[in-house]
């Protein structure tokens, strides 16, 4: 058990490693630099000036050289004038180092945004904390809700309630946050003025006014899908000779279902939970836009738009740790409440 | 000068009226279903339960509103027309006498005819880059699962990195205007557009090497076809003048298959993995068969079922990647109808205007929803047997 969770954080460490270099690659084309130093040069700049800005700035350096700085395995070099052969700061704004040091992720610095102009730890940290605030009423909303759809729709396979939910549970899969979002707005901000359309204010204060749009907005894409995975564990335990054997002990269809099926049933709802991380990721980016709420899928959408490389790096290392823990949780969870089952 | 709108009931008759060509052709294509659906085998079956009708139902409606669209809408999508600026559903264009039946958007356009013309750019699209998705993972997947060991150690580890890779995140990085300056697309489509060559060939060639009177000519019309399209898509230079696609949806669909081949990589590697031990591949090998003649045609038709299955939900998921580009607004033009730009266009007005928003969200989820329920009833057939 210990080896294999080492091995497994030595493969992640690895696949962080491989698509940061990727995201690395891809934000220093040409085109993408070229929009950076648009951005943060004065208007009518000559292509002169722009190349200089870039070269100044330590953008022309060698492909690995850069993604080492950034790493932290080699040192960052200040701006050095070639006139004087005196240095300054890369961006003030972040108490850049004045001289080479070793500055980098492995050192706890994760550089300098460009578009907030501070550093990206005091911006990004911020916004997963908002972000962390959303995800904890969106579980705290999905998990209950499809869980009990779910065991509701599995307790008798076929009968009415199961095709109702059933068919209930597809349709929400069918509707991603872009169009659950904006019907919703429709009905409960346009149309019956119950809840704000907009969370902008929920930075400061959070009310159910404001912020129930966005939760049941990003809960509904994935309530269909954990509950119908629910379902099919469901519907597989009720066929088991021991839930068969209570039911023939004489004990009451409520009791078979609430002491012996919801416990065998819940270990694969677990799994799925745990899997749908990846999906709200992409739910929360959509959703911090569309209601103006400052989160961490909000910075994405600006680091990305602005091509804001130190931010957009940072960002891409959150998602991909988020998205490979969960599947290690995932896996190490299934195995401790499914004993028949060893992870090797 | 005000305009003139006709009633809520006139708006409802006339937009069934405008579909008359696809409620023609859905009368004859289910009807026909119907009774022959003992003939039929799998897709037969789909009409033996109300999920099945439902899900077919609304695919094909979708099917037949993208060939008939311009039979069906009534003006332009990109035409504007300034006196019907923000109007209502139902306000009568003064010129014609024409309905613009749901209204029209900020920059007076009929959103009716949006919506219309916006299901051709997501049928062609999505079912395409599914298609080409499942080549790239069945081509991948199978040696991975048969194998196993090395080959499935670098494909899984490859596949696990895309996967683990927010869509979102992929999407801005690919997808961004000035990608299309750099040659990464055009490489990436030169390198997923060669799987189908590469697929239909091996699968020629291992079962008919020995029969020269048809190798030939398969493999011939797989090069030669393949080539054709191969050439119109990736460089542009069809001599012919007939396969052409805009740089900008170059763009899109090579982003779709590469999110989404992983996905169906890891599905066919599974399904190998099982049938790999069942006695028939086991009969193939003893007869001295070659591994891909085993993965070809033994292993692979057997996991068809859940494969069919898989595509039809991966056909509804790539419409929501889709709509989630065009609610971004990468890659698709500004003013391209798709249902996810115009979602992103008028949910920025909600405030002021909401008709615009309810026709594209409506259209996006009913489509995904006939799939997942076609997918829903074709699972259910498939375990009964």
């Amino acid at each position: 058990m210990f080896s294999f969770i080492i091995r497994r954080i030595g493969t992640i460490l690895l696949t962080m490693l491989c698509l940061t270099l990727v995201v690395f690659f891809l934000v220093n084309l040409e085109p993408n630099l070229k929009k950076l130093a648009i951005s943060q040069t004065e208007m009518h700049t000559s292509a002169e000036q722009l190349e200089s800005w870039l070269v100044n700035h330590g953008y022309r350096q060698n492909f690995f050289v850069r993604y080492g700085q950034w790493l932290g395995i080699v040192p960052k070099q200040p701006i050095t004038d070639p006139a004087t052969g005196k240095t300054t700061q890369r961006f003030s704004f972040c108490n850049d180092p004045a001289v080479p040091t070793f500055s980098g992720v492995i050192e706890g610095d994760f550089g300098c945004s460009t578009k907030f102009k501070t550093t990206v730890a005091a911006k990004l940290f911020p916004a997963l904390g908002a972000t962390g605030i959303l995800m904890f009423w969106v579980l705290a909303v999905m998990v209950p809700v499809s869980l009990l759809i779910g065991i509701l729709a599995g307790m008798r396979e076929g009968s009415r309630t199961d095709r109702v939910l059933s068919v209930a549970s597809i349709a929400s899969t069918a509707t991603p946050e872009y169009v659950s979002g904006v019907i919703f707005t429709v009905v409960f901000a346009s149309w019956l003025g119950w809840l704000n359309g907009s969370a902008a204010s929920a930075s400061q204060g959070i009310t159910f006014y404001n912020f129930t749009l966005p939760v049941i907005t990003l809960a509904i894409y994935g309530i269909g899908y954990i509950a119908r995975m629910t379902r099919a564990s469901m519907v597989e335990v009720m066929t088991q000779q021991y839930i068969r054997t209570a039911r023939l002990k004489g004990l009451s269809f409520k009791s078979v279902v609430v002491k012996h099926a919801l416990r065998n049933a819940l270990i694969a709802p677990f799994t799925v939970i745990m899997l749908q991380f990846p999906w709200l990721l992409t739910g929360v980016v959509i959703v911090e836009v569309m209601f103006r709420y400052q989160g961490f899928g909000y910075t994405l959408v600006e680091a990305a738009g602005n091509n804001d490389i130190d931010l957009l790096l940072g960002c891409s290392l959150v998602s991909v740790f988020i998205v490979l823990i969960t599947q290690l949780i995932s896996d190490v969870g299934y195995a401790f409440l499914n004993p028949r089952i060893r992870v090797q | 000068m005000q305009a003139q709108y006709i009633g809520a009931s006139a708006i409802v008759l006339d937009v069934l009226w405008r579909f008359w060509p696809v409620w023609v052709a859905l009368l004859i294509v289910m009807g026909a279903s119907f009774l022959y659906k003992k003939k039929l085998a799998l897709y037969g079956q789909l009409f033996d339960s109300g999920v099945g009708i439902a899900g077919v139902f609304i695919c094909l409606f979708w099917l037949f509103t993208a060939i008939f669209a311009s039979t069906i809408s009534p003006f332009d999508p990109l035409g504007q027309i300034p006196i019907m600026k923000d109007t209502l559903p139902g306000a009568i264009e003064p010129q014609s006498g024409l309905v613009y039946l749901f209204g029209g958007d900020k920059l007076a356009r009929d959103v009716f005819s949006r919506m219309v013309y916006g299901s051709q750019i997501v049928l062609i699209i999505a079912p395409a880059a599914t298609g080409f998705a499942l080549m790239v993972g069945i081509t991948l997947g199978l040696p991975a699962g048969y194998y196993g060991g090395k080959i499935d150690s670098i494909l899984s580890f490859l596949a696990n990195l895309v996967l683990a890779f927010p869509v979102i995140l992929l999407f801005y990085l690919l997808v961004t205007p000035g990608i299309m300056d750099t040659p990464i697309p055009y490489g990436l489509a030169g390198v997923f557009f060669l799987f189908p060559i590469i697929f239909f060939s091996v699968l020629f060639w291992t079962r008919y090497k020995n029969r020269p009177d048809r190798i030939y000519i398969l493999l011939g019309l797989t090069l030669i076809i393949g080539g054709w399209i191969y050439v119109g898509l990736v460089f542009d230079r069809d001599p012919l003048k007939i396969v052409h696609i805009d740089p900008n949806q170059l763009n899109i669909f090579v982003a779709v298959v590469f999110a989404s081949s992983p996905g169906v990589f890891r599905i066919v590697r599974g399904l190998v993995m099982d049938i790999k031990t069942r006695d028939y591949v086991a009969a193939a090998q003893t007869r001295g068969e070659s591994p891909w003649y085993i993965m070809l045609w033994e292993i692979l038709p057997n996991a068809r079922g859940p494969l069919i299955v898989d595509a039809c939900l991966r056909i509804g998921y790539t419409t929501i990647l889709l709509g989630t580009l065009g609610y971004f607004g990468l890659g698709l033009a500004p003013e391209s109808p798709d249902w996810g730009t115009a979602i992103k266009d008028a949910s920025r007005l909600l405030r002021s205007f909401i008709h615009p928003a309810l026709p594209p969200t409506i259209a996006l989820m009913s489509f995904v929803l006939g799939l997942n329920l076609l997918a829903d009833s074709l699972r259910e057939q498939s375990m009964k047997d």
